[in-house]
């Protein structure tokens, strides 16, 4: 086996991986940053979303992609609704202590979860990509006429696949936009370097937390609905996203949103190199010794500020 | 016009003010004065709403504002200068401007003016807040709580650590806004520099109303100062 093609397959599935992780953990790092809320139930959110694509893309006839497209605009919004209405019955009546706010997600996650086995069932589901041409990986080799290009059998992706990368790429820098060029980013920020001097300046913090739990959910719910064409919607898909997320934004740095997304592209490929070239076991156990490390020589996280 | 009336409130279940109250009048310039511990940065927060008011009512320019959520205080025209500056440190000068002029709807010439009054921050405009010296700072921190357009302004500990220039900067705004019949609540440690600029002086003892008396009164009683603060 020649490792070149390989090494761009496995890249390849790496960034798709890294887009999707970092989609659904900057939503749990945005909650943290902001809200001090460890929302143990993203990963639920996550599993929303991936189900509610089905439910909308079965219920929407003509093409696929007409079915992807409104799953794309209204399982994020569905999704993020029903975070804010959490925060608002639920978080907000225990004043986002930190101790009792994980408590009550674990809670949340529990609920989310019983609630979507009881109405959706335990089977898992496919919902069908708008489109997914396959598109071959090219490679050089060296022959008698020199380099030329060449089509590696079994080396190749799909069009759906870039498409998740750059709708990720779309999706993150609009985020990055919200936070750094428009009020309510620039509210958002005030609210997360202090919640007091924030109400002190006229500033509905309780809204504001609404807006931030409802936005983290619904970005999990994105990155969702982008990989359920690759990956089935099932009612216990949400683990695996939670745990990740977890890792990106320990080593990332709790709240840090440029921490969060180098992260999660180091974890994404990381974890696709060598799960192709060694095993998946092994590229978990050095996703768990990395956050390992970070958390003892620099427990911060990579971006992350100590706290004072 | 700012009125306390018999408030009390704490930390927890921990119990600071026992049945304080206070009225300053528009114009007026009044120095709560007392050791520490002694509850006046908890009068400044229950003014704002930052703490629950567990009986007593807070009254500003004939509104009663105790009970309001802590994010509709400032609507109703009250300036804060906390301790320790606490501005949005990671965000600019002008952001940390921007936020108090949305607080009630301040247009630019609001901005124009407070910029007026502290030329330096208009040349630190972009610059981060935490980038700021100390003195710098407190302009920042009293610049925001302007932008408000306050009827009462609440200034903690205003001149700490900060060097004799700066105070004098401040000093003059403060008197500034007494002129122009803004109802000024200023916690100070120190006594000299409350004597030159308060009007009326109100003691504070654990948690409960001492003495009121004018800033005249205590320039030739010094008994009293001793007696709450022990200088």
């Amino acid at each position: 086996m020649e490792l070149g093609p390989y090494l761009v397959l496995a890249t390849l599935e790496g960034a798709v991986m890294a887009a999707v992780l970092a989609l659904t953990a900057c939503g749990l790092s945005l909650v943290f940053g902001v809200m001090r809320v460890v929302n143990v139930a993203h990963g639920e959110f996550f599993m929303l979303g991936a189900v509610f694509a089905w439910w909308i893309a079965s219920h929407i006839g003509g093409a696929p992609a007409w079915g992807f497209v409104a799953a794309l605009i209204l399982a994020p919004l569905i999704v993020g609704a029903i975070a804010a209405a959490a925060d608002m019955t639920v978080l907000r009546r225990i004043d986002y202590d930190p101790e009792r706010t994980i408590v009550a997600t674990i809670g949340l996650l529990y609920i989310l979860q019983q609630a979507t086995l009881m109405t959706y069932g335990p089977d898992a589901r496919p919902v069908e990509a708008p489109f997914n041409t396959r598109i071959a990986i090219p490679w050089v080799e060296w022959t008698e006429a020199g380099w030329a290009l060449y089509w590696p059998w079994g080396v190749a992706t799909t069009s759906y696949k870039m498409f998740v990368i750059a709708a990720a790429v779309a999706v993150l820098a609009g985020l990055w936009g919200l936070m750094t060029r428009t009020r309510i980013g620039l509210l958002m920020r005030a609210t997360q370097l202090d919640r007091d001097m924030a109400l002190a300046f006229g500033i509905p913090v309780e809204r504001v937390y609404a807006l931030v739990f409802g936005l983290g959910a619904g970005l999990a719910a994105l990155a969702a609905v982008l990989i359920v064409p690759i990956q089935q919607a099932h009612y216990l898909m949400g683990h695996d996203p939670l745990l990740l997320s977890f890792i990106v934004v320990i080593i990332g740095g709790l709240g840090s949103l440029p921490g969060t997304i180098l992260a999660a592209i180091l974890i994404g490929l990381t974890d696709s190199l060598v799960s192709v070239f060694f095993s998946p076991t092994l590229a978990k156990i050095l996703a768990t010794l990395l956050v390992a490390l970070v958390l003892v020589f620099r427990p911060q996280g990579l971006f992350g500020s100590r706290a004072s | 016009m700012l009125e306390l009336d018999q408030i009390d409130t704490g930390y927890g279940r921990a119990q600071v003010l026992r049945g304080f109250s206070l009225r300053v009048e528009p114009g007026e310039i009044l120095c709560l004065f007392g050791r520490n511990g002694a509850g006046k940065t908890t009068v400044m927060k229950a003014i704002m709403g930052l703490l629950p008011l567990w009986s007593g009512e807070v009254t500003v320019d004939g509104t009663p504002t105790g009970r309001l959520p802590a994010h509709k205080v400032p609507l109703q025209g009250v300036g804060y200068v906390p301790q320790g500056r606490r501005l949005f440190s990671e965000l600019t000068v002008a952001q940390n401007i921007e936020i108090g002029l949305r607080a009630r709807g301040s247009g630019p010439e609001v901005e124009e003016e407070v910029l007026a009054l502290f030329p330096r921050l208009r040349e630190r405009y972009r610059q981060r807040a935490e980038t700021l010296s100390g003195g710098e700072q407190q302009m920042l921190a009293t610049a925001r709580a302007l932008c408000l357009r306050p009827k009462v302004l609440l200034l903690d500990e205003p001149t700490e650590g900060l060097q004799p220039s700066m105070i004098e900067a401040i000093r003059q705004v403060i008197t500034a806004m007494r002129d122009r019949g803004v109802a000024v609540l200023l916690v100070e440690q120190r006594v000299d520099a409350v004597l030159t600029v308060a009007d009326r002086v109100a003691f504070i003892e654990n948690g409960r109303n001492g003495e009121v008396m004018s800033a005249q009164a205590l320039r030739t009683d010094h008994a009293i100062v001793e007696r709450y603060i022990g200088v």
